[in-house]
């Protein structure tokens, strides 16, 4: 029973249904955040999860994947923010009866009141690092740092991964070249991370928990967070294994796994494909399609959107502002729409002028 | 506390009127950071999770366990693995290297959490812009801080995560060999980028990840970087003070 569970859930892990899947589920809780904070689904969301995660401790590969010592923080961290997330949005759904109900907020009805610093806030702070310090000790205790064999250049280990926290951006090298996933994104996301409070500078609702006023800055962040970065460590940590190949979540790691790669560039799609002729000789005409995809891609939305759905978001914010949150919003986009393309059609590169190192 | 001595230490005795509780914050210089009222809202647990606290605390212990490391450990190719050897054979229930690995990890889940509860409460919107700015670097720094102390054990997760990590630097547009537009820099028929003048060159200080490499994150990982976080904390926790505190509603 448990192993015919066990394959099921294999055969259908892929990169494809597992994002889809939460995409799927992440547009279900921002949508109705209500029914999802609320305790009783909470609770059978979390049920499930460790129930899952339980019944996965007793099989082998998986147990030996999530007590890898460097895994075990991840693995607790999984938990953490789900349990944060939970917290913040039931306190935001709380709080946005309350607006409308006319009544103030929790926190405001609180902060009209003034504490002693000492002894009430350093003695939370006191029993917090007190707590942090006990746990930390423990994992210590049990869990050796660990130590593998001397460093040798000569001797590469497959996978080779890189540190936990840095394991999203590689999983993005699947689907984009080294110089957009680990100079480009991660340049854009620490941009993106400063720009937010020039983007969003209405401090109306500062200072509180909610969700409705600020439904589209809470999802796209929550988007952003969720879906883009910590389900791809997710991947890239318990997932990817020998030849940063795809494994299932109870799957042996097979060094001999073949996984057949057919991965083609636009252009070869339109002039191979489509019109039946070679490839030109001209990089620029050969990639012209590509260019030109991409050219509108970054330019036609903003302004269709300027003057349609986004009219009064733009002179709110004004062209400057929505230039740069247009851009660093596609930007966001491409990432997921590129995987799509590549499961979808095996796409490689939208452009692709190797002679440059130029591709997309 | 009512003899010489402990009064001599501690300028305020334990006596619970306001003015003294006061005194207490005003007068000792770990307090100090602190206003000597918050709102009641700021001081919840639940408001705040104390994400920012915990990580400024995780980062004191990684101080501390850092710096008794630094006794043991010599950053050089012939030492460096075995002196991480010596620190697990030689010292009985030693748990420092456990300490600083595992705290390294817990600082970056502390400080993702806080830039989380930051956000989810609208606490980035004036006047805090800046400090959020502060934040997002500092949350990068954190990052950078555990990315170099991964390559000091020298043994070969370290060797090729890092490996696998600098790669990335050779694609940087402009300024990696492979990166696009680096073709481009050159004067006359000779390129300025090449695999010995490019970022990646720069970072490793050599071809690949080796003797200069270790040094260099060695000096970034126990001086360069932290220097930079405790100057940019000390800005960070002068402009919540400034901005009026922990965030509360208007």
């Amino acid at each position: 029973m448990l192993d015919t569970i066990k394959q099921a859930v294999n055969h259908v892990s892929s990169p494809a249904t597992i994002f889809t899947s939460t995409i799927v589920f992440f547009a279900l809780f921002v949508s109705f955040p209500a029914f999802f904070t609320s305790p009783p689904v909470a609770l059978i969301l979390a049920a499930l999860g460790l129930a899952f995660f339980g019944l996965g401790l007793t099989d082998e590969h998986f147990r030996t994947i999530v007590t890898t010592p460097d895994n075990v923080p991840i693995v607790g961290m999984l938990f953490i923010f789900a349990y944060f997330t939970w917290y913040a949005l039931r306190k935001a759904v709380v709080n946005d009866k309350l607006i409308e109900e006319g009544k103030p907020t929790v926190e405001k009805t609180e902060s009209e009141e003034k504490v002693m610093v000492f002894p009430y806030l350093i003695y939370i702070e006191f029993v917090v690092a007190l707590f942090y310090s006990i746990g930390l000790v423990l994992w210590s205790i049990f869990l050796k740092a660990p130590l593998e064999d001397p460093a040798n250049p000569t001797i590469s280990p497959n996978p080779s991964k890189a540190p936990w926290y840095f394991l999203g951006l590689q999983e993005m090298l699947v689907y984009f070249d080294p110089w957009i996933a680990g100079v480009l994104f991660p340049t854009f996301i620490i941009l993106g991370l400063c720009a937010i409070p020039y983007l969003d500078p209405d401090n109306k609702n500062s200072g509180f928990y909610c969700f409705k006023q600020r439904r589209m800055a809470i999802s796209t962040f929550l988007f952003g967070f969720w879906v883009l970065w910590i389900l791809m460590i997710a991947f890239g940590t318990f997932l990817r294994g020998p030849n940063w190949n795809f494994f299932g979540p109870f799957e042996i790691w097979d060094e001999h796994k073949l996984v057949p790669l057919l991965n083609v560039n636009l252009s070869e799609f339109v002039y191979i494909k489509w019109l039946g002729r070679g490839l030109p000789h001209s990089w620029f005409i050969r990639e012209l399609p590509g260019i030109i995809i991409a050219a509108t891609y970054l330019m036609a939305p903003p302004a269709i959107l300027a003057k349609t759905s986004l009219r009064k978001f733009h002179d709110k914010l004004g062209p400057v502002r929505y230039s740069i949150f247009m851009m660093l919003a596609l930007t966001l986009l491409a990432l997921p729409l590129k995987m799509y393309l590549r499961w979808a059609f095996n796409l490689k590169y939208i452009v692709s002028i190797p002679e440059f190192f130029f591709n997309i | 506390m009512k003899t010489q001595v402990g009064k001599s230490m501690f300028r305020h005795g334990y006596s619970d009127d306001d003015r003294d509780r006061a005194m207490t914050v005003l007068t000792n210089v770990f307090f100090h950071l602190h206003p000597v009222k918050v709102r009641k809202s700021g001081a919840r647990f639940g408001f705040t999770w104390c994400a920012g606290g915990l990580s400024f605390f995780v980062f004191l212990t990684l101080v501390v366990s850092g710096i008794l490391l630094m006794f043991y450990y010599r950053p050089t190719v012939e030492y460096a693995y075995n002196d991480i050897i010596a620190m697990r054979e030689h010292v009985p229930f030693g748990i420092m290297r456990e300490l600083h690995r595992w705290g390294a990890h817990a600082m970056i889940i502390t400080v993702w959490l806080h830039m989380f509860r930051v956000f989810m409460t609208g606490s980035y919107k004036p006047p805090r812009e800046f400090n959020w700015v502060i934040g997002v670097i500092l949350l990068v720094l954190t990052m950078l801080l555990s990315f170099t102390g991964y390559l000091l054990p020298w043994d070969q997760l370290a060797m090729w995560a890092i490996t696998v990590g600098s790669n990335m630097a050779r694609a940087t547009p402009f300024l990696g060999h492979e990166g696009p537009g680096a073709a481009l820099l050159k004067l006359g028929d000779i390129q300025l980028i090449h695999s010995g003048s490019d970022v990646r060159f720069a970072l490793l200080g050599g071809h690949f990840v080796g003797e200069a490499a270790l040094l260099r994150f060695y000096i970034l990982h126990c001086v360069a970087i932290p220097v930079a976080v405790v100057i940019l904390m000390a800005v960070h926790f002068w402009r919540i003070r400034k901005d009026g505190g922990i965030s509360a509603p208007l």
